[in-house]
């Protein structure tokens, strides 16, 4: 691991000396006009094989060198022990390294070359961190909390920018900071550029603080839409300085107070329309999908850069873009778009944001920009934690009286806390005009010892501070299989009580606002057949088939033959024939459960594939696997892994750097689906003409007793994980079981039984689909080299149950004339997912 | 919104509710207008779908279990008394709650109602015994499918054990209460509703 760095850091100093006594030899611009001319007179001496032009290539060379070394500087620092990660945040860590850089900088010149100048920053490194912030924000979240954030953001800032001013002003008339060339609206310019707290050193610390998620949709709301603010804000104080303190009056006031309003909500309408314009366009890139990836970047930027020109905020510009756009976007675009979007979005986001950091240790090193006054640095440090904690307690105070659920007390410590300053402060402070400020570097070097202070000490005691306060607060540790059961069922159950009773109270407006954006704006931005298919409960199916068909794929592959995926392939047409094109979404899924089902019929060994699931050919892994288990099981540790974690304690779903589905949201799936798939067992139940609600309990209790006496559970046992056999004698019997072997593969897992007997009707045996098996057998060879494992089978069941059952509404979906009840059903669970 | 919600709400039912379940009066309002909006029907009761409709019961493992715990035995329908009732078992217990004698009966918000609760999730049977097969079906719908049936059988098994103190396999309401004595029930079972 040391040696890595070692060599990326070599690597680093190699470049770095190799090219400043080049800029050395060859600066400044005008050697580049000349460069022509002088190549010319070069050429006419006779012809040269190999000429050295550093002139023509040294910017953008010097752009991607510093590119690179930042990319090692991140590698570097990801490869560093792990246990120094586990404590220094990321953020934290890069800084430092952008110090080291700088000090060999430094040493190489005498002087600190490069920089982090305000218009890179704004233009080119901002932009994507912030489209991709609000790209991926989880929009229900963050709708559903826009109140408060709005809030924290707006009131907040301005909070913060008054008091901070207020405050070294009153300080610096007392006499604190000596003698100082500066003034109230100075003072108050600084405030506001150093109110904002940064999304991206928030993000990056957060990330490794679990936090709840309304707690970290609250932060990073915060954190993004301030940062807007402050721009308006600095630029509101930026315009008052320039004006000077004698020719403001009331009126200047309340133009200024105007044109806050104005540039912030004009930014963010802007953005909005620039959401529309896109989602629009990439209604109609059907035929160029190559490059409709590439949209969402440019119209993002152009919103940015727009905004810009009509000095509207740019960054809420680009914010709302992001936000209101994401869903259209993606509904619109081809799948494989969607994925580069994604990946392009964050390796982008993440690639400036490295760049930031490095960039901001490395302007740390430059004698230049150093001014010290202690009381002013010291008395700035101090009224920024405090009248940030201050804020935010008197801010929450008032939200909690009309919150349904308050935001407690640990997490306003943490909000409080997590008020860590960042690029975007040095950004504004960078860009003081020096003739209007004469403490310009005063500022900028507090500025930046703030932000150092914020990200590295206060990154640093974040994560102990949070599990600190958690650990106050539980003080009873599990001891008992049961107790930690039932703490964890009790989680589960207040989580749904709260959603029961609304957790933001009555939201008659946002389903006002559902069905209008239902009704007309899908109806404008989305292509029809997106339109469709943006069921919640299908895509999330969709998503895991996919998955799952990759897993099995690559588990076939693992076993060292690719054969079944060709039969497969020849399963898969054949099926198209019967069900349309419609169903190649479920169709891997099918496939799987048609060899299952043929292999069932060739093996007629029932009792190996309902007993232990590990038939002739399967992976002996996963037996293995279960005689260990078996022999020296830990259930507390067991539980304590795979117990579903209630909602308090899923992490959130934006991540900086891992785009994946992380397992909370693969869990959080997979009760969807077992949900959803009980549910729709009972609308079965219940069109069968069984009342689900008083029949099905006895028919169970019967139904229950009735196995319990005879000891057969008959097909259930697997799911109860009984060691009984359930093997029956004659070979009609085993013919029953394989068929009830399948049948049940797709509510393995299943967790209301209450259904059961509905499922046990004879009505599936006459099904088309099961009919249908001999027509799309694949071929021996496959049959036998079909790599089999329980659970994997057991995930890629549940679509089956949707496809053969025949009131499910993708069969509603597929023949619109059926019957009235169906198209009721599916009335009926749409709403769901909304 | 809320103002028409709380008219349809006849005073003399809010007194009463408030004296079974201990609600204050605008919290009562409070949860109505959220009863109103959830009763798609606008019956004045719920369904079974209305609850369902609700998109984070989907994804809450125990979701379909504790909509089933706002019905009666045998009902389809809760009506806002009922609904209430429910609710009124995560009351917070309140500190001039704890002395109060108990000659009214006991509190719905008790540490008893609270278990009682939780113990009704798992008695799918109400035969006030939890039996294996009741225990793994939760265990199920609480663990991710990477736990095989085998292991959660003996999760089960264990867990049974540690609570049976008469041998019968089955855990009872008191032995679940007894098993449980040492959680902090009346704060895990709690909600704070705003006031």
């Amino acid at each position: 691991m040391a040696s890595s760095i070692c060599l990326c850091l070599l690597r680093a100093v190699f470049l770095v000396c190799f090219v400043n006594p080049l800029i050395q030899g060859l600066s400044g611009d005008v050697n580049l006009v000349q460069d022509p001319r002088h190549r010319l007179e070069k050429n006419l001496t006779g012809l040269s094989i190999v000429t050295f032009d550093w002139h023509h290539v040294q910017t953008p060379y010097l752009v991607i060198t510093w590119v690179f070394v930042a990319g090692l500087a991140k590698l570097s620092v990801i490869e560093l022990n792990h246990h120094v990660i586990s404590v220094v945040p990321e953020s934290g860590l890069l800084i430092i390294l952008g110090f080291i850089l700088g000090g060999i900088v430094w040493g190489a010149d005498k002087a600190q070359t490069f920089k982090l100048l305000p218009p890179t920053f704004f233009y080119y490194l901002l932009p994507q961190i912030i489209l991709d912030a609000s790209y991926f924000m989880p929009n229900k979240l963050f709708f559903s909390n826009l109140g408060s954030i709005l809030i924290y953001a707006i009131f907040g800032t301005c909070w913060n920018a008054a008091t901070v001013g207020l405050s070294l002003w009153g300080c610096y008339e007392a006499g604190v900071m000596g003698n100082l060339d500066i003034g109230l609206l100075q003072f108050l310019l600084f405030g506001s550029l150093i109110a904002a707290v940064d999304p991206v050193a928030v993000i990056a610390v957060f990330e490794e603080v679990h936090v709840n998620e309304v707690l970290f949709i609250l932060v990073f709301g915060e954190s993004l839409l301030n940062d807007g603010v402050t721009v308006v804000l600095y630029n509101v104080f930026d315009a008052f300085v320039a004006l000077g303190g004698p020719r403001i009056d009331a009126e200047e006031i309340f133009k200024g107070i105007f044109s806050f309003v104005v540039v912030a909500f004009g930014g963010s309408f802007l953005g909005v329309v620039f959401a529309v314009l896109l989602s629009l366009l990439t209604r109609c890139t059907k035929h160029i999908q190559i490059i409709e990836a590439g949209f969402v970047f440019v119209v993002g930027y152009l919103a940015y850069l727009t905004a810009d020109m009509l000095s509207l905020s740019a960054i809420l510009s680009v914010t709302f873009c992001g936000i209101c756009c994401q869903k259209y976007v993606n509904a619109n675009m081809d799948e494989k778009s969607v994925t580069t979007v994604r990946h392009a979005m964050k390796v982008l986001a993440n690639g400036s944001e490295t760049m930031i950091f490095v960039f901001l240790g490395i302007t740390a090193i430059d004698t230049e920009i150093w001014v010290w006054n202690t009381g002013f640095i010291l008395l700035t440090l101090l009224f920024v934690f405090i009248y940030r904690i201050i804020g935010v307690f008197l801010l929450t105070w008032m939200l909690n009286k009309f919150r349904l659920v308050p935001i407690e007390v640990i997490d306003q410590v943490v909000m409080s806390y997590g008020g860590l300053r960042g690029a975007v402060a040095y950004g504004l402070a960078a860009m003081l005009d020096k003739d209007k400020i004469p403490e310009k570097n005063l500022i900028i070097s507090t500025t930046l010892i703030v932000v150092y202070f914020t990200v590295i000490l206060q990154g640093i005691t974040m994560k102990p501070l949070v599990q600190w306060l958690k650990v106050k607060r539980a003080a009873h540790s599990d001891l008992k299989l049961i107790e930690k059961l039932n703490n964890r069922a009790f989680d589960h159950i207040l989580a749904a009580v709260e959603d029961i009773c609304g957790r933001i109270g009555d939201n008659w407006w946002t389903r006002g606002w559902n069905r209008f954006e239902e009704n007309y704006i899908s109806w404008l931005l989305m292509k029809p057949k997106a339109r469709k298919n943006r069921d919640y409960l299908f895509s999330i199916f969709h998503k895991l088939n996919l998955e799952d068909a990759v897993n099995y794929v690559s588990e076939g592959e693992r076993q060292g033959s690719l054969a079944f995926i060709r039969s497969d392939e020849v399963a898969n047409v054949d099926f198209k024939k019967q069900f349309g094109s419609e169903f190649t979404d479920v169709m891997p899924d099918i496939m799987v459960n048609m060899s299952n089902y043929e292999l069932g019929i060739e093996n007629f060994s029932v009792t190996s594939i309902v007993k232990d699931t590990i038939p002739s050919v399967s992976l002996d892994i996963h037996g293995k696997d279960r005689k260990n288990a078996a022999d020296d099981i830990n259930a507390h540790h067991l539980l304590q892994q795979h117990l579903y974690r209630s909602r308090k304690n899923h992490r959130h779903k934006f991540s900086r750097s891992h785009f994946s589905i992380n397992q909370s949201e693969d869990e959080v799936q997979e009760i969807f689906q077992r949900t959803m798939r009980s549910r729709l067992e009972s609308f079965k139940s219940a069109k069968m003409g069984v009342n689900p609600a008083k029949k099905i309990t006895k028919h169970h209790k019967k139904d229950l007793t009735h196995k319990m006496a005879n000891g057969h559970p008959d097909g259930t046992d697997h799911l109860y994980g009984d060691e009984v056999d359930s093997a029956v004698g004659s070979e009609t019997g085993a013919i029953r079981g394989t068929f009830m072997r399948d049948t049940y593969t797709v509510r393995a897992g299943i967790e209301n039984p209450v259904f059961l007997p509905a499922m046990d009707s004879p009505t599936h045996s006459s099904l088309p689909w099961l009919m249908e098996t001999d027509a799309v057998a694949p071929s021996q060879r496959a049959q036998w080299r079909l790599p089999w494992t329980p659970n994997r089978l057991r995930r890629l069941a549940p679509m089956r149950v949707s496809t053969c059952s025949t009131d499910s509404f993708l069969m509603a979906d597929l023949e619109e004339h059926e019957e009235k009840p169906q198209t009721d059903h599916e009335e009926e669970i749409r709403p769901v997912f909304d | 919104m809320g103002s028409r919600a709380s008219s349809l709400l006849r005073e003399e039912d809010i007194e009463e509710i408030k004296k079974e379940t201990g609600f204050s009066h605008s919290q009562i309002t409070r949860l109505y207008s959220r009863f109103h909006s959830l009763d798609k029907g606008e019956n004045g009761a719920l369904s079974r779908e209305d609850f369902q409709r609700i998109p984070e019961l989907a994804i809450n493992p125990l979701g379909d279990r504790i909509i089933n715990a706002f019905f009666p035995e045998g009902e389809d329908q809760v009506n806002f008394r009922g609904f209430m009732r429910t609710l009124a078992h995560f009351r917070p217990v309140e500190d001039n709650e704890k002395n109060k004698d108990l000659t009214s009966g006991e509190p719905l918000n008790s540490r008893t109602n609270k278990l009682h609760f939780a113990f009704q999730l798992y008695d799918l049977d109400r035969d006030d015994k939890i039996s294996r097969d009741e225990l793994l079906q939760v265990l199920r719908m609480m663990v991710g499918v990477n736990i095989s049936d085998e292991q959660l059988g003996s999760i089960a098994d264990r867990t049974i054990q540690e609570a049976d103190t008469n041998g019968d396999m089955c855990i009872s309401f008191s032995e679940f209460t007894k098993v449980l004595e040492k959680v902090d029930v009346e704060q895990k079972m709690s909600i704070r509703f705003l006031h």
